[in-house]
């Protein structure tokens, strides 16, 4: 079992939940986040000067599939969160020891 | 002179004044998190940039002596022989009119934030303000109200169903064309960041109209409760109007409710110093509805004016100002209408409707074109996207 975390912009989590949904990937929590990315946030000028504005807002979806699945979902991710431009965001994948249902104590690992 | 009209009217000043951060509310609710502080702040813009205009030369354009029906002159500017005595006809001092006319023209400008909601330039935004504030408000005003063209023609337009709802929803789907959509708009959901907002708006403009209205009979009489009365009847049937149909289609959301409540005191304006509660109740029934289905139209076409004043007060004051011709009773005023037997003041409102419409659509798409190519109206696509609250304000509205 995988955790696939991906952080994305926050304008393109409908596409991004519709297409997995679609796939038969339902379940994900998702959480408001701020983040920078290698290039720092963006610089703005505005009126003759130059702002930083690092820490731009994010949407993180969190999904916990099984090994076999875990392709599929992330280029779902990838084709509908890319715009082509810095900040699309990332995704990563981390190894998961089990999961337990609360409602029926079933355990998967 | 009159203490007690004068006393109505100064709290039906303060009473419009609070329209303008409530509309500025109302909008913030329905934009996103990222330009909440920038759609309050134009509000505020609106009045702080308008009451100086108005001062210094606005009012004397709109209610100087006339010249040749279009304009009034520069007799007035910085209220020169603008004093404690009442103009002719009135009972408070002419400088009550002043700023009670003022917050009339601020709340105007701050309803056509609307067309440029999230992607505006503050710098230009100001500049495009003042040169319609200039050029299609003050005009419409003298026009209407300071004896100008349409008022020898017999057009009436008891509150600012032309001067201030058409004017400001067709110079705002003007506005809309020239400032192109937002980043994103019909690709994906731009959602309402915070529907309490918008409702504690909406509270406010309904609460600020019996000012608006009701101070629009210049006294403290039986036409300003007229006045009020009438305009809670339409605001309260168009509100239901948008419920129900919310209902049909789905759940009763209130943003529709509130939505309609707004169309039904836009469409009552122009006509609540002219009918009686019947009349009120077929205008809020139909502006409901119409209101709605131009809101629709704008969506199926995809037109970005981004929160509806052209639906909402562009079509809302443009019925209105027409009924006023169909349902004007002499039992209210000395004026009937269509349905009292006169043809000839629906004629004055069809002909006054029509000037007003293609003059606030033309002179503000050519003003934005102006602004636009000298200035630029619209920020960057970066700007746009980091949100206006941190590129145009450096503040943000939710920590």
């Amino acid at each position: 079992m995988k955790k696939i975390e991906a952080i994305i912009r926050p304008e393109k989590l409908e596409c991004v939940k519709k297409a997995l949904e679609e796939s038969g990937y339902v379940a994900m929590t998702i959480t408001e986040v701020k983040g920078r990315g290698e290039q720092k946030g963006i610089k703005l000028q505005f009126r003759g000067r130059i702002m930083d504005v690092d820490m731009l807002p994010k949407i993180k979806i969190e999904i916990v599939a099984d090994d076999e699945d875990v392709e599929e979902i992330i280029n779902t991710i990838i084709q509908n969160a890319r715009t082509g431009k810095y900040g699309d965001g990332k995704i990563f994948v981390l190894p998961v020891e089990r999961s337990i249902r609360i409602r029926t104590g079933e355990i998967k690992s | 002179m009159d203490s007690g009209d004068t006393a109505w009217i100064l709290v039906s000043t303060a009473l419009v004044m609070l329209m303008t951060p409530g509309v500025g509310l109302f909008y913030a609710g329905m934009v996103r998190k990222k330009n909440a502080v920038n759609m309050i702040a134009l509000s505020f813009v609106c009045l702080v940039v308008v009451s100086i205009i108005w001062v210094a030369y606005a009012y004397s354009l709109a209610f100087g002596s006339d010249v040749a029906g279009f304009t009034g002159d520069l007799s007035y500017a910085f209220l020169e022989k603008v004093g404690f005595d009442p103009l002719d006809g009135m009972t408070i001092p002419h400088l009550v009119f002043v700023i009670y006319q003022m917050m009339f023209a601020v709340i105007t400008l701050a309803i056509l934030t609307s067309a440029v909601a999230e992607r505006v330039k503050l710098s230009s935004f100001i500049i495009f303000g003042i040169l319609w504030i200039t050029l299609v408000y003050a005009p419409f005003a003298h026009w209407l109200w300071g004896n100008g063209w349409l008022a020898k023609l017999g057009a009436l337009d008891f509150a600012g169903g032309m001067v201030v709802h058409i004017s400001s929803g067709f110079a705002a789907l003007a506005l809309a064309f020239v400032v192109g959509k937002r980043g994103g708009f019909g690709e994906y959901n731009i959602e309402p960041h915070n529907i309490p907002m918008t409702l504690l708006g909406a509270a406010l403009l309904w609460f600020g109209w019996f000012g608006f209205n009701g101070g629009s009979a210049l006294a403290a009489n039986g036409l300003a409760a007229n006045a009020i009365v009438v305009t809670n009847t339409s605001a309260a049937v168009a509100g239901a109007v948008w419920m129900i149909i919310g209902w049909i289609k789905g759940k009763p959301g209130s943003l529709g409710i509130v939505s309609g409540a707004i169309a039904g005191l836009a469409a009552i304006t122009p006509a609540a110093g002219f009918v009686d509660v019947k009349g009120a109740i077929i205008i809020g029934l139909v502006s409901g509805i119409i209101c709605y289905l131009a809101m629709d139209f704008r969506i199926k076409k995809q037109i970005d004016e981004s929160l509806d004043a052209w639906a909402i007060h562009g079509i809302g004051g443009l019925w209105g100002s027409l009924a006023v011709g169909i349902f004007a009773t002499t039992s209210i005023n000395e004026f009937a209408g269509l349905i009292n037997g006169s043809v000839s003041l629906l004629k004055a409102q069809i002909i006054a409707v029509i000037a007003t419409v293609i003059y606030a659509f033309v002179v503000s798409y050519v003003l934005a074109k102006i602004v636009d190519a000298v200035f630029g109206l619209r920020v960057s696509n970066e700007e746009e996207y980091v949100g206006l609250d941190v590129s145009q304000h450096e503040e943000v509205a939710y920590a």
